[in-house]
């Protein structure tokens, strides 16, 4: 202790440290204040530039169109669903098999290794390289095109090690006692791994895939590099048909454009009317990716709660 | 929690356990071993994502630097791909892409460090539990939307005192990322401090250390590589970040540091030139896979320094 210290009761000086107590306590919660100020000073400043477009059924029913007051998110919309099936169809099973094998199958040796620098790098390679990665391989090498296809799998790509770290720590969770049982039931591994852990492993695993996908449908960086239109006034084929076979795969080759691109090219124009069309789309995206949000950080807390 | 499936079921029709044993425990043999090998082939997909990437990028880039020299490259202070007499000087969006992410950092760091020592040495858990799941979706919205909020909201109110702010800058959406990148930062400077043992803290209290000289002296230093890792992390995060910057700091090459002018970073030259249609072959769709690289380079640096610093954080303990 120094000498000041020394002349100061003891009283003195744990009020004093005291005090510094409630100054520290208090920053942290303006920190926490400035930031929620923040999530909801954005969603309240898009909600009243947009509201006059939200309220509008035609918002939701029109292309977009030079007129602003008549220009709409069908299409975007339309865009984000179809891109967002083709990242699901392509992400989940492959970042699901590749999780499986990393912590049931592999074994320890220099190839597991490198898999999984591998993937912890991948989650940190920023979004825009993987759109340079489908334009150069995607778009020109294998000419898929400016598609829907292109799009949703580089989306993939992108999601993959969330779903892939997820699946990981869902399975690691997953007490050894249920596999034990299930061996001494007389099951092989794939038998323990398929009806044992994968079914018990299912909420984590979902709760990666919800996370995966909200990103996905925000991320614009990737999609506006493998050069995908910004106006698009027309919807790809439909997915299902009337007359057999029932589907087709044509809207798999459809130009597109999706939500955040709607969204950045409107924002980019100087007229102001166009913010009101920002704005609005940016109200239905940020709903979207907050519901999804919620609803994987709701399922994480219940499996949580279950498991005490 | 599971349903108990019957690992051998009786119906003939079943394509795996119809048959005689002989042939069922043949057949599941086959299973288990396509199982491993189909599983295997998934991980290796997710390293081929990795091949594919810096092949693009080299292949690509090649042809750029086959026209202009490595030297030029990084020495020129001058970006100017499309004029005549063009020039490729890539430190001109180093330096805009370094200023936004410093702006950021000095927004994440002492915000960041200081809700993280607030949430792991004050808050209770009840406090922590609410907060946690806030901050996840703090993360999880979109970049575009900041990027319109930077643009149409910051910048405005900036200049209200700022008068000599131009309308794109690197000030507001700098400040805007900052505290996008906070949600991270603090979080794995949070689980850094956390996971410091109690025997130091105590060790800490029994000289008579407040509180606040525990987290100070003794928690923050125990868990100093961890929260650097944190910021670097952060850091890439905010170099490699494109919307905010591209639809708020402008699309203009400068060369320069002031924040309080606009300029295109890596990222925002790449959005830029991949809206225009660019001929495939041509330089300018060449010098996009360029900078790609410098990119790709900076955010490999800093992620192997975050990630091995996390890494040797994690052995001490």
């Amino acid at each position: 202790m120094n000498a000041a210290n020394n002349c100061k009761t003891l009283e003195q000086i744990v009020s004093a440290n005291k005090r510094i107590d409630v100054v520290m306590a208090s920053l942290g919660i303006l920190v926490l204040m400035v930031a929620s100020a923040m999530l909801i000073g954005v969603f309240v400043d898009l909600l009243t530039s947009g509201w006059p477009r939200l309220i509008s059924s035609e918002f939701y029913t029109n292309f977009p169109s030079r007129h602003p007051e008549k220009a709409g998110i069908l299409s975007a919309m339309t865009g984000t669903s179809l891109v967002m099936l083709v990242t699901a169809v392509v992400a989940i099973p492959l970042g699901v098999a590749a999780g499986l094998y990393l912590e049931e199958y592999a074994p320890r040796n220099w190839l597991t290794d490198i898999i999984e620098i591998n993937v912890s790098n991948l989650a940190g390679v920023p979004s825009i390289i993987y759109g340079l990665l489908a334009l150069g391989l995607f778009v020109h090498t294998f000419a898929l095109g400016e598609t829907i296809l292109t799009a949703g799998l580089v989306l993939a790509l992108l999601i993959l090690p969330v779903i892939i770290v997820s699946t990981r720590e869902a399975v690691r969770g997953i007490p050894r006692d249920l596999r034990e049982a299930a061996y001494g039931l007389g099951a092989d591994k794939w038998q323990a791994v398929r009806m044992y852990v994968l079914p018990a492993a299912r909420p984590g695993i979902l709760t990666g895939v919800i996370v995966g996908l909200a990103r996905a449908i925000g991320e614009a960086a990737p999609v506006i590099t493998i050069g995908a239109l910004t106006f698009i006034a027309f919807l790809p084929p439909s997915p299902i048909q009337a007359e057999a076979p029932f589907i087709n795969f044509e809207w798999l080759s459809s130009p597109f454009t999706v939500m955040p691109i709607q969204l950045f090219n409107w924002v980019s124009r100087p007229q102001a009317e166009f913010h009101i069309n920002a704005a609005a789309t940016g109200v239905v995206l940020m709903a979207m990716t907050l519901a999804m949000n919620a609803l994987a950080i709701y399922i994480r807390l219940r499996l949580r709660r279950h498991d005490r | 929690m599971t349903d108990i499936a019957p690992l051998v079921s009786h119906g003939a029709a079943d394509p795996v356990f119809g048959g005689t044993t002989a042939q069922f425990l043949r057949r599941r043999a086959l299973w288990n071993r396509l199982a491993g090998y189909v599983l295997a082939l998934a991980a290796l997909a997710s390293v081929l994502v990795t091949v594919g990437i810096v092949y693009v990028l080299i292949s690509e880039s090649a042809a750029f630097f086959r026209q202009v020299s490595l030297f030029d490259f990084l020495t020129d202070t001058e970006w100017t791909p499309m004029f005549e007499n063009a020039h490729f000087g890539v430190m001109t969006l180093v330096s805009a892409t370094l200023t936004v992410a410093g702006i950021a950092l000095a927004v994440a760091i002492p915000a960041g460090l200081g809700l993280a020592i607030y949430l792991s040495e004050y808050a209770g858990s009840g406090v922590r539990e609410t907060v946690k799941p806030f901050l996840e979706l703090l993360e999880g919205v979109p970049t575009v939307v900041y990027g319109f909020f930077a643009l149409l909201l910051v910048t405005p109110m900036l200049q209200s005192f700022m008068p000599e702010l131009s309308g794109f800058n690197m000030l507001a959406p700098g400040l805007v990322m900052g505290i996008m990148i906070l949600p991270y930062t603090a979080s794995v400077s949070e689980d850094a401090m956390r996971s410091v043992p109690m025997g130091l803290r105590e060790a800490g209290y029994a000289l008579g250390y407040s509180r606040f000289r525990v987290a100070l002296q003794v928690v923050v230093p125990a868990a100093l590589s961890g929260i650097t890792a944190a910021f670097i992390l952060g850091m890439s995060r905010a170099v490699g970040e494109t919307m905010v910057v591209a639809i708020a700091a402008g699309q203009n090459p400068n060369y320069g540091f002031n924040p309080m002018e606009g300029a295109a970073t890596i990222t925002a030259y790449i959005v830029q030139m991949a809206m225009g249609d660019l001929p495939h072959g041509s330089i300018a769709y060449q010098s996009v896979f360029a900078v790609g690289i410098v990119l790709f380079l900076i955010t490999l640096l800093f992620n192997l320094v975050g990630f091995y610093l996390r890494r040797r954080f994690r052995e001490e303990y």
